[in-house]
């Protein structure tokens, strides 16, 4: 018996997509991307708040389009998707902040500009 | 015109000096007697229909060990050229090499060591047993399977070619920039080290992808993931460890090629370059690729302890508790490998401590198989052999790595031979007796008999001694101050005699893989006198031992239902008789899209090589091209009916019976 | 080998579609692992500018801004597209599709035309690791959308020809998935490139 007729476009049998989601996701995205964009261009606040701002906007989007785009929440168990996105999470936060600092920390030691500012002023070097 | 298509290919590119031409010969020797011993017994049709363009997963794992051996011996001609040199090169004697061809030598020894015999042993062990031990057909996506093998051997094909064709990188087996770079290496021997690795490195990222969701997806029912079989388990780790770890790697090899070839500046000594990132980038990949090597062995040891201590593993929850505690801090030690490189205290305490916890888990699982030993009734069959080995070699080497991973040691034996010693006793104690003990040990079930015991023992043997000769030199000798990588030495250091027992050692360890040729020969002479007629030779626990040897292509005539761990030793505590039941089988065709695929991308990297762009190009297209057209294709599967797979098992019964 | 067609239960292409999008989402974390090491690597030699000029000077955020909706509505049409192929309307597919294709497509223009102003101007990705870094990273999230365009308009023409067979409904459910990945990596090069490089971060 051919079932051909019966094909399955979502990933699991019994969640079918909706329009509301992805309107919602759309919207919140459109959204937080115009607040990023406004932040960075037009506030004058220090750097580091800014970059910290801007960093969880970006978290708080990449968590819309997970759920809302790419369906991460509406997994039956056991949830091996979300098993799989977190243990990239880990790897990809290791990575990235262990390199950094890993990278920052070859400036150790090195003599800072200011400690060698401080040298050349006393003139005994 | 026709100069500018043939990029950097010159005459001169063919080997201008002995050794290289020896080589050389060698291979087209060894390519061309195959080549006719192939088209005198007319086996061109049967090589192409039975094995290359197989899908199934024995083949390709059969095919994949074979390869590996070919470069096993190739890197161990490597390791012998080495010794010969650091033996005799004292003093007023320059050796047998010059310093340039003992660079590439070593570089190349490394190179095909891990990523063409380690990582090939693997996948071909993978292949062969985790869809037995699990219950399931084949893996979950057999095409990829395929194209995974073939990008291997296209790697492997494109390493051998540095032999004949140009040289190969002298920059060592990991190619830290700036050597690396243009400047300070303008030949095509770096490149082919990118490119080899490039290629294989995608097979294998393919690989990791296909046998993760194998082991999530198509385990038998019933066979929940704390009923699996250690070897699957450990699998399972090694493959998330390669889906994660190797774009790293893939990033780290196109950056530097971007810098060969487009003139971009990531690793550069100059122009906002900085080189170690990529000291940086290569290990944060290359620690966890040393922990997917050495997982599925300690998955291979605790299915041959386990089997031949006749007892159940001990401690099969806290194994795969340090399984994936050893996985996660994996990602977590990798700046030990260049504590030396200017970090600051913070950093490399942090490292240095987290190097010594991962010896944790680690030690529980030596422990663990300490304790299945303890009160078994042990069987010291040629498996139980190689694990005896790995735990002598594999704990003392690992001491070695604990006490590096204090900075302060480190400082004194970073790249010494102290430092050799410890990585070779853990890739070869732990990584590699663990493979070639798994092989002892699956063997019957894929060729249908048993290797020949004495044999296989003399082999362990030549192994193990050969290796202690070889290597426990190192050790003494790092401490006295040789640091690794020596084309030549002063005579003054006195190092002299102990670079020959260490040349002794491997003149033993070359005795020991004589006797594994040879019984590799005389098995299959004698092999109707050691045919596996239950299939069960070795008293097994795993489903793998319940279905015939050579196992069929479609493994299970039904999909067994599992309700124990070692569920395969409680149905025989039960009951003996094999239910006959059978159903019709869907299995992959046949398809030579894997070795088109991986031919065009052996174009693509000797085109990038050799600076013959329009080959690159066309390479890259015609693997977009192949695999468009492979998607067309719906006609990829056939169906072997109850009634074939009944007469198919039933021949094989009658076989059995005739020896 | 018989003749005997291969015929597969319901429940057994539900479960080789399960099998297929669950591979593919590995796959696509892989990816991220990949664009992550790119990430690292841009995080370190973001500011080896060797003399010449930053992000700051370099960017230009408004145009930059019109990018990022421009790829971010095809995300959503993309979801558009998917909904119709669940509803199984042939018509509604090929029209959301190729306004998706239409939008990355422009997408890709105005990345081309950013880079070739850059090039113009001296700064290649020749002239410091920060604008290799930058070339790279930026460029390979261009590469995979060029891969996906091409993979887009083969099943444009799938589903025109072949209508909703179980390969091409699972199919166009991997492009989805790779198409909103595509998205999410873009959403952090806007704001670790482009937005902290305006501030220069």
């Amino acid at each position: 018996m051919n079932e051909q007729s019966e094909s399955v476009i979502v990933e699991h049998p019994h969640e079918p997509l909706s329009l509301n989601k992805y309107i919602v996701g759309f919207v919140l995205s459109i959204g937080i991307t115009l607040g990023a964009y406004l932040l960075a261009t037009h506030q004058s606040y220090s750097k580091n708040f800014i970059m910290i701002m801007l960093a969880v906007l970006a978290v708080v989007q990449f968590v819309v389009q997970m759920v809302f785009f790419l369906h991460v929440g509406a997994e039956r168990k056991p949830r091996w998707k979300l098993f799989v996105m977190l243990m990239m999470l880990a790897v990809v936060l290791i990575l990235v902040f262990g390199s950094v600092w890993i990278m920052d920390n070859l400036d150790y030691r090195m003599t800072t500009d200011q400690v060698q500012t401080y040298l050349k002023s006393q003139d005994s070097l | 015109m026709f100069a500018n298509l043939l990029g950097r290919l010159h005459w001169s590119s063919l080997p201008q000096d002995a050794i290289t031409r020896g080589g050389a010969i060698m291979i087209v020797v060894l390519g061309l007697s195959a080549l006719v011993a192939l088209t005198v017994t007319h086996k061109w049709k049967w090589l192409w229909h039975e094995w290359f363009t197989a899908q199934d997963p024995k083949k390709i794992g059969v095919m994949y060990i074979v390869v590996s051996t070919l470069m096993l011996l190739r890197g161990f001609s490597d390791a012998l050229l080495m010794r010969a040199q650091q033996a005799t090169s004292v003093g007023s004697s320059t050796g047998i090499v010059d310093s340039y061809h003992f660079q590439q030598i070593f570089s190349a020894h490394g190179t095909i060591m891990i990523f063409f015999v380690a990582m090939g042993f693997m996948f071909g062990l993978i292949n062969l047993v985790l869809p037995l031990q699990i219950g399931a057909r084949d893996v979950a996506f057999p095409f990829l399977n395929s194209v995974s093998f073939w990008l291997f051997f296209a790697g492997m094909g494109l390493i051998n070619l540095s032999l004949l064709l140009g040289e190969f990188s002298a920059a060592g087996w990991l190619a830290y920039p700036p050597l690396s770079e243009l400047k300070y290496s303008p030949g095509v021997g770096v490149d082919y080290w990118i490119w080899a690795l490039q290629i294989a490195g995608v097979g294998s990222m393919l690989s990791g992808i296909n046998f993760l969701v194998t082991i999530i997806k198509m385990r038998a029912p019933g066979m929940t993931l704390m009923k699996m079989p250690m070897f699957a388990w450990s699998v399972m780790a090694s493959m998330s460890l390669v889906a994660f770890a190797f774009p790293i790697l893939t990033v780290t090899l196109a950056l530097l090629a971007l810098d060969r070839t487009l003139g971009m500046h990531f690793f550069t000594a100059g122009a906002g370059g900085n080189p170690m990132m990529y000291v940086n980038l290569i290990w944060a990949w290359g620690h966890p690729e040393v922990y997917i090597l050495v997982l599925p062995a300690f998955g291979i040891y605790s299915e041959i302890v386990s089997t031949f201590a006749r007892k159940k593993l001990f401690g099969y929850t806290s194994m795969v508790w340090a399984i994936w505690a050893i996985v996660l801090l994996s990602f977590t030690v990798w700046l030990h490998h260049f504590f030396t490189m200017g970090a600051g205290a913070n950093v490399n305490a942090f490292f240095g401590i987290m190097t010594g916890v991962i010896a944790i888990p680690t030690g529980v699982k030596i422990f663990n198989w300490l304790f299945t030993m303890y009160r078994g009734r042990i069987k010291f069959a040629t498996p139980m052999l190689w694990f005896m080995g790995f735990v002598v070699i594999f704990t003392i080497g690992g001491i070695m790595g604990v006490l590096m991973s204090v900075p302060a040691i480190d400082y004194q034996v970073h790249n010494s031979l102290f430092l050799v010693a410890h990585f070779h006793m853990m890739i070869v104690g732990g990584v590699l007796f663990g493979y070639l003990g798994g092989l002892t040990y699956w063997f019957p079930k894929i060729f249908g008999f048993r290797l020949n015991e004495r044999l296989g023992r003399y082999a362990f043997y030549g192994w193990f001694i050969g290796f202690l000769l070889a290597f426990t030199p190192l050790y003494i000798l790092g401490l006295m101050g040789a640091t690794r990588r020596l084309d030549h030495y002063d005579a003054s250091m006195g190092w002299q005699g102990l670079f020959i027992v260490a040349g002794i050692g491997v003149l033993f360890l070359a005795v020991g893989i004589a006797f594994q040729v040879l019984q590799l020969v005389v098995s299959i002479w004698q092999r109707d006198q050691h045919r596996d007629l239950t299939g069960d030779p070795w008293n097994g626990r795993t489903l793998e031992w319940s279905i015939p040897s050579p196992a069929p292509v479609y493994n299970f005539t039904t999909i067994p239902v599992i309700y124990e761990r070692d569920a395969f030793w409680v149905t025989k505590q039960m009951d003996g008789k094999r239910r006959k039941h059978y159903e019709d089988i869907v299995l992959p065709k046949n398809t030579g899209a894997g070795v088109w695929i991986a031919g065009f991308a052996f174009a693509v990297g000797f085109g990038m090589i050799w600076h013959m762009y329009w080959l690159a190009v066309i390479g890259l297209v015609g693997v977009v091209v192949t695999l468009i057209v492979r998607s067309m294709d719906e006609d990829t599967e056939y169906v072997m009916t109850a009634q074939e797979v009944e007469k198919h098992e039933n021949a094989l019964a009658r076989r059995r019976m005739a020896v | 080998m018989s003749d005997t067609a291969v015929v597969l239960s319901e429940s057994e292409e539900v479960k080789n579609t399960e099998k297929t999008v669950f591979g593919f989402w590995v796959y696509l974390m892989t990816d991220c692992v990949l664009f992550a090491s790119l990430f690292a690597v841009y995080s370190v030699l973001h500011a080896n500018t060797f003399g010449g000029e930053g992000g700051q000077q370099l960017f230009d955020l408004p145009y930059v801004l019109g990018e990022t909706m421009l790829l971010l509505t095809s995300s959503f049409t993309c979801g558009l597209a998917l909904l119709a192929a669940q509803r199984r309307n042939k018509q509604q597919v090929l029209f959301w599709l190729g306004v998706t294709a239409a939008l990355g497509l422009s997408f890709l223009a105005m990345e081309l035309s950013e880079f070739r102003h850059l090039v113009a101007e001296g700064n290649s990705w020749r002239r410091s690791g920060f604008l290799s870094s930058y070339f790279t990273l930026v460029g390979t999230h261009g590469l995979h959308i060029t891969f996906g365009l091409i993979w887009m308009i083969t099943m444009m023409f799938y589903v025109a020809k072949k209508g909703f067979t179980n390969a091409v409904s699972k199919r166009l459910m991997l492009l989805s998935l790779f198409w909103h990945f595509l998205d999410v990596v873009w959403i952090f090069i806007f704001t670790i490139v482009y937005l902290f490089g305006a501030r220069g971060i």
